[in-house]
């Protein structure tokens, strides 16, 4: 039964990779809206199955076969079902639905083939990315690691034409392999120590060690080796460099791999493992630190982009790091919890960004936009309630999950770190706010179709022609686009109330639920932490200073950027380095690239391969063969072809033999 | 007898092919098919063999003994385990694979070529089922022949220089080897009183560890070369890039597992001790190639050469997981052979296709083929994925059980060699993207035809090859177990006689860097 989540998208890959050129684009996005939706119907089924179990008994596991055995290294291609990867699956496989809709009408103007290469891709990253969340094991769960890194860089550079694209697509790949390199090492250092890649025997294990506080041992290093991938497949400091530039992707993938889902493997990761997590505090306290830096260091990246996209996935980078943070502080409920309220608004937020950019003919630098909100009211609103959600206003799903993590983090002691988040989450509301305010408010400042297609990009080119004509007025999003906007900004708004905070009167039902897959199996679920009274006030406290953070955020943006735009300006011109920084990302990847990429293709070209491997080794090889053919040639000239020379030789030469024989 | 035909089949269909008569090269077409239809009938006798093995044995199987050279011992002797096995299947793979490939590029000579083919198949198969080493080193030797010819004759512009370059460096190490096997023929007479070169009655002689570091070296240096283990492996960008695409195929495909069939079958349980000594040396210079081969791939022109150092970067793997001398470096040892013969093979022929349409290998002189290529695009995908390691292809399974393999031994070792695992994705994505993505850029390339159903013929084996090697290794890894089990006890039995095993160890097949440390410190 669970096999059959990952296999209705394999199918549909199929479909789509085998007769995709030859199916009519109802056929080829029908299909593969249609295995998502039946993905989704199985997962909702077998959820509902495991809600009706007793919480100690909560887990369903599916041995499919055994796919590797070399000696004591037995690996079964396993599944298994619990809470977490139950919220997981339901996220992937509802939101991937919609967002499989939403992409039958975004890319509707492609051509029929190039129509079916991209849902092709897009099925095999939802196979992937719940074999990820469905592996039992830490191999399987590597198969869909670097299943959804491929399908990533396939969709990244699914504009092909266009060398940014498949740049951006080549990075996301290389960087993610270097965080998979780390991954694979905790693995053989988990394996080699002991004995297991199961997740489940794993956690039974490291449950009998006691925590590896103030040193730093296998389970540390294991952890941060694992981490260490998670910071490639999350973009998280120092790995995050390939996320803005994923950004030449398609939109709807933007929404949905470089933003609901794939990017927050890592943190499913850590939820994944939190028993051994737990057993290394001090990689635990790496963990929160460098969520924390990210969250903080993306944010005022994005309070300065101008490109719509960039500007969200800082914000993904930025939000991401909350999580890290949340999953560092130990709370891993509220780090989930987080992950998935994220999976709503970000989605939203950036299939909105897909329909003012479809409407403005790819269009995607807000400061030729303005005063759309008119035109593309629908979009305008649902954009509305994403930014709401995600600068943490109450009552919607974004200030549950934000509110419980830097909660915790200070009840857990973490002062400066909620503080960071704190600030990061100022920053949050402000730079969103600018997004909406240029994009949706003042005046026009776009009206000529924007000249995107001097990109050497055919297929959009084309997209745009025959379904606008120049200078039109945008309009809004089509009926399925539309659809998809509505039904996750209704999420957004009740995505939280599954978690509704107990100073609130809720019961934080996800956090319970999650409770299980947290603790070590056989052990007992710790009891939700009971709040003590003073802690459910400072708790309300907090929650004071979360709106005003929120609502001061929202209020210094429309200061700046909707009643005085001068004033952004003017601070641009009063601290040009601050600004200049903030617009080149500090400069990060061309550090990477003058320090690491240079030298070692300089270093490869000139060095080994001209150097060593032409000249030293190839120069002693032929050395050696000069040395042999110049001996020849003087030994050549014995060969004279002539008999009486050879007689004579041989007459001298026995002459000699007998001679020492003789006389001795 | 099965086994014997393996050799013979394609052995006597060369001679079959000399009786025809094709001076004026009107029976190209039957003489084509006839080496097709032959070495389809060797690959199904190779097939019949591994139907007919008992896997659960980790005995040499099908052996068939006649006596040759009496007075020296020296018989026809073969058979197989279950390393063996899968190696001869490959290349009874590979063969009709590479007859394939030549179909749309060679014109000249045709009757030679196949000729040459099919004698260069025999030689393969002899070499991995002979049990006597006289006659391993004929079957060996008798390889480099038909090579030789295939690179020199049908190769390119700079083909006469690469073919003898690759004869000159496999001859330097033949020789040495040649020197020990008679020596090694001469330490059993020493023992025994007669002479023998019966691989199985020479495992059971007791040599001493000084002596055994020579023989170890001498026997070692010829399979080095052959490997190619850095710093041995000049020959082969130039053999690579000079050889016809079915010479680089079979090159690439199998020629190259020769190096690391005899470190397994020879070197290693040969000479237990002297192997012991020097495994952390070797793995360290198979721990460079890997590295070294990845950079050095990454910044090559010619797409060829690229493929060429990657399979440096490749055999290194191959190397390291000998050197672990457990169970699982063993294993994905063999298996990393398979699947590089797989994928590799399946580079090279695609390049080659791409070479037959337009005369160039030069990265820069392509671009863009996505747009008018677009089956081959995703066929070559497919095995640069499957060379990169991803999980799912064939890759993966044999560089993750090598690295566990390592990293159980010595983990700075598997340390080291992953970093492999980021530097092929580099080389092998880059070429991928100037290839195939972005705008075409040169007209030639705008007429290019896609993949015919000739060519699907051969690459359609090797994806879906790639394929069930990555989501069903048990079938290749099951065969070979007993074999590697019994080969890593024979190692591990030589080594733990000395030496006391930590509390600490787990049971079963691990072997840590300090066992062997430990040995040399004691000597």
């Amino acid at each position: 039964m669970l096999a059959l989540i990952p296999l209705f998208p394999l199918l549909g890959f199929l479909v789509n990779a085998l007769f995709g050129r030859r199916l009519s684009k109802t056929v080829s996005g029908g299909v593969a809206s249609a295995v998502m939706v039946a993905s989704f119907a199985v997962s909702a089924f077998t959820v509902w199955g495991l809600a009706g179990l007793p919480v100690e008994e909560r887990a369903i596991d599916q041995t499919v076969y055994t796919w590797i055995a070399s000696g004591d290294f037995v690996l079964d291609l396993a599944l298994r079902l619990d809470p977490l990867s139950a919220v997981m699956i339901l996220v992937i496989t509802g939101i991937g639905s919609l967002i499989h809709i939403y992409s039958t009408a975004y890319m509707h103007d492609e051509v029929d083939s190039e129509f079916a290469r991209y849902f092709s891709y897009l099925n095999l990253f939802a196979a992937f990315m719940l074999v990820l969340v469905l592996g039992a094991n830490f191999l399987v769960m590597f198969v869909g690691w670097e299943g959804v890194g491929l399908c990533s860089y396939l969709l990244i550079g699914f504009w092909f034409k266009k060398p940014s694209a498949i740049d951006a697509g080549k990075k996301a790949f290389v960087v993610n392999r270097i965080g998979d390199y780390a991954f694979i090492l905790g693995m053989l250092l988990l394996f080699a120590r002991f004995g297991t890649l199961d997740f489940q025997q794993l956690a039974a294990v490291v449950a009998g060690i006691p925590p590896e506080v103030g040193v730093f041992g296998v389970l540390s290093i294991a952890s941060l080796l694992l981490f260490v991938g998670a910071t490639g497949k999350s973009a998280q400091i120092p790995l995050y460099v390939w996320l803005p530039d994923a950004m030449e992707g398609p939109t709807p993938v933007s929404a949905l791999i470089h933003a609901a889902t794939m990017v927050t493997a890592g943190v499913y990761m850590i939820g994944r493992n939190a028993v051994l997590f737990s057993h290394a505090p001090e990689t635990l306290m790496i963990v929160a630190v460098v969520g924390a830096l990210t969250a903080l260091m993306a944010a005022t990246i994005g309070l300065v982009q101008n490109d719509m996209k960039r500007v969200l996935a800082y914000s993904t980078v930025s939000q991401l790091g909350l999580m890290f943070l949340a999953m560092g502080v130990g709370a891993f409920g509220a780090g989930i919890f987080h992950l998935y309220t994220h999976a709503f608004f970000k989605a939203l937020l950036f299939l909105g960004s897909g329909a003012v950019i479809h409407a403005l003919h790819g269009e995607q630098d807000i400061r030729n936009m303005g005063g759309l909100k008119k035109d593309l009211p629908i979009t305008y609103w649902t954009f509305l309630i994403g930014a709401l959600a995600i600068a943490g206003v109450p009552l919607l799903s974004g200030f549950f999950s934000k509110d419980e993590l830097l909660f915790e983090a200070f009840r857990e002691g973490h002062t400066v770190l909620w503080l960071m988040g704190a600030v990061a989450s100022l920053m949050t509301a402000a730079y969103m706010f600018r997004l909406v305010f240029l994009t949706f408010h003042g005046e026009r400042r776009h009206d000529a179709p924007a000249p995107v297609h001097q990109l050497e990009d055919e297929s959009a080119a084309q997209a745009h022609d025959d379904s606008h004509g120049a200078g039109a007025r945008p309009h809004d999003a089509p009926p399925a686009m539309a659809f998809v906007l509505i039904v996750l900004a209704l999420g957004s708004v009740l995505a939280g109330y599954v978690g509704v905070p107990h100073a609130l009167g809720g019961h934080n039902q996800l956090a319970a639920w999650l409770a299980p897959s947290f603790a070590a199996p056989g052990g007992v679920a710790e009891g939700l932490h009971v709040l003590s009274e003073g802690e459910a006030a400072l708790e309300f406290t907090l929650m004071g200073v979360s709106t005003a953070i929120a609502l001061g955020g929202i209020a210094i943006a429309v200061l700046i950027w909707l009643r005085r735009p001068q004033i952004a300006a003017s601070m641009a011109e009063r601290y040009p380095v601050v600004h200049r920084w903030l617009l080149n990302k500090y400069y990060v990847d061309e550090a990477y690239d003058a320090t690491v990429v240079q030298p070692i293709r300089v270093g490869s070209e000139r060095a080994l391969w001209r150097g060593f491997d032409v000249r030293v080794i190839d120069g002693a090889v032929n050395g050696v063969g000069a040395i042999v053919a110049g001996s020849a040639n003087i030994l050549r000239l014995l060969q004279t072809g002539m008999v009486r020379t050879y007689a004579g030789s041989m007459l001298i030469g026995v002459v000699f033999i007998l001679g020492y024989y003789l006389w001795r | 007898m099965l086994l014997t035909l393996s050799w013979l089949v394609p052995l006597v269909g060369a001679l079959l092919l000399l009786l025809v008569g094709n001076a004026d090269g009107r029976r190209d077409g039957m003489i084509r098919w006839l080496a097709l239809g032959v070495s389809l009938i060797a690959f199904a006798v190779t097939l019949g063999v591994w139907a007919a093995f008992d896997p659960a044995s980790a005995e040499f199987q099908f052996v068939e003994r006649h006596s040759w050279i009496p007075q020296f011992g020296i018989d026809y002797f073969v058979g197989i385990d279950g390393i063996s096995l899968l190696l001869v299947v490959l290349t009874g793979f590979l063969t009709p694979i590479a007859l394939l490939s030549s179909w749309g590029s060679i014109e000249r000579k045709v009757k030679e070529f196949s000729i040459f083919i099919l004698a260069l198949e025999a030689a393969m198969v002899g070499v991995f089922i002979s049990l006597d080493l006289f006659l391993f080193y004929v079957f060996w030797d008798a390889m480099l022949i038909p090579m030789y010819f295939l690179i020199g004759i049908w190769g390119y512009d700079r083909r006469v220089y690469a073919a003898i370059k690759f004869m000159l460096y496999t001859m330097a190490g033949s020789v040495l080897m040649l020197v020990a096997i008679l020596g090694m023929a001469y330490l059993h007479s020493a023992a025994t009183g007669s002479y023998t070169f019966d691989l199985l009655k020479l495992y059971s002689l007791d040599i001493a560890p000084q002596t055994q570091m020579w023989f170890f070296l001498a026997f070692t240096l010829a399979f080095a070369i052959k490997v190619p283990l850095f710093p041995f492996h000049t020959w082969l960008p130039d053999a690579h890039v000079q050889a016809p695409t079915a010479g680089s195929v079979i090159l690439a495909g199998v020629l190259l597992k020769m190096g690391t069939y005899g470190l397994l079958r020879f070197s290693f349980p040969l000479f237990p001790e002297a192997a012991a000594y020097f495994a952390p040396w070797l793995a360290l210079l198979a721990v460079i190639g890997i590295i070294y081969g990845a950079l050095v791939a990454m910044v090559q022109p010619d797409m060829k050469k690229l493929v060429a150092y990657s399979s440096v970067s490749h055999l290194g793997f191959v190397v390291l997981g000998i050197c672990a001398m457990n169970t699982q470096g063993m294993q994905g040892a063999v298996y990393q052979m398979l699947a590089h013969g797989v994928s590799t093979g399946g580079l090279f022929l695609m390049v080659g296709m791409l070479s037959d349409r337009r005369h160039t290998r030069l990265i820069a002189e392509f671009g863009g083929l996505k747009t008018v290529m677009p089956q081959f695009t995703a066929a070559f995908l497919i095995m640069t994925l499957a060379s990169i390691g991803l999980p799912g292809l064939n890759g993966f399974v044999g560089e993750f059980l090598i690295m566990l393999g390592a990293f159980r031994w010595a983990p700075a070792f598997a340390v080291a060699a992953g970093l492999g695992v980021i530097l092929s994705a580099v080389y092998m994505l880059w070429m991928f993207q100037r290839v195939f993505y972005g705008p075409v850029t040169h007209e030639a390339n705008e007429t290019l035809t896609d993949l015919q159903p000739r060519e699907w013929a051969g690459v359609l084996p090797l994806c879906a090859m790639a394929l069930v090697m990555g989501v069903f290794p048990t079938i290749f890894l099951k065969p070979m177990e007993a074999s590697v089990d019994a080969l890593v006890l024979r190692m591990q039995a030589t080594q733990t006689v000395q030496v006391e095993i930590p509390v600490d160890r787990r049971p079963d097949d691990e072997r840590r860097l300090t066992t062997v440390t430990e040995r040399v410190a004691r000597r």
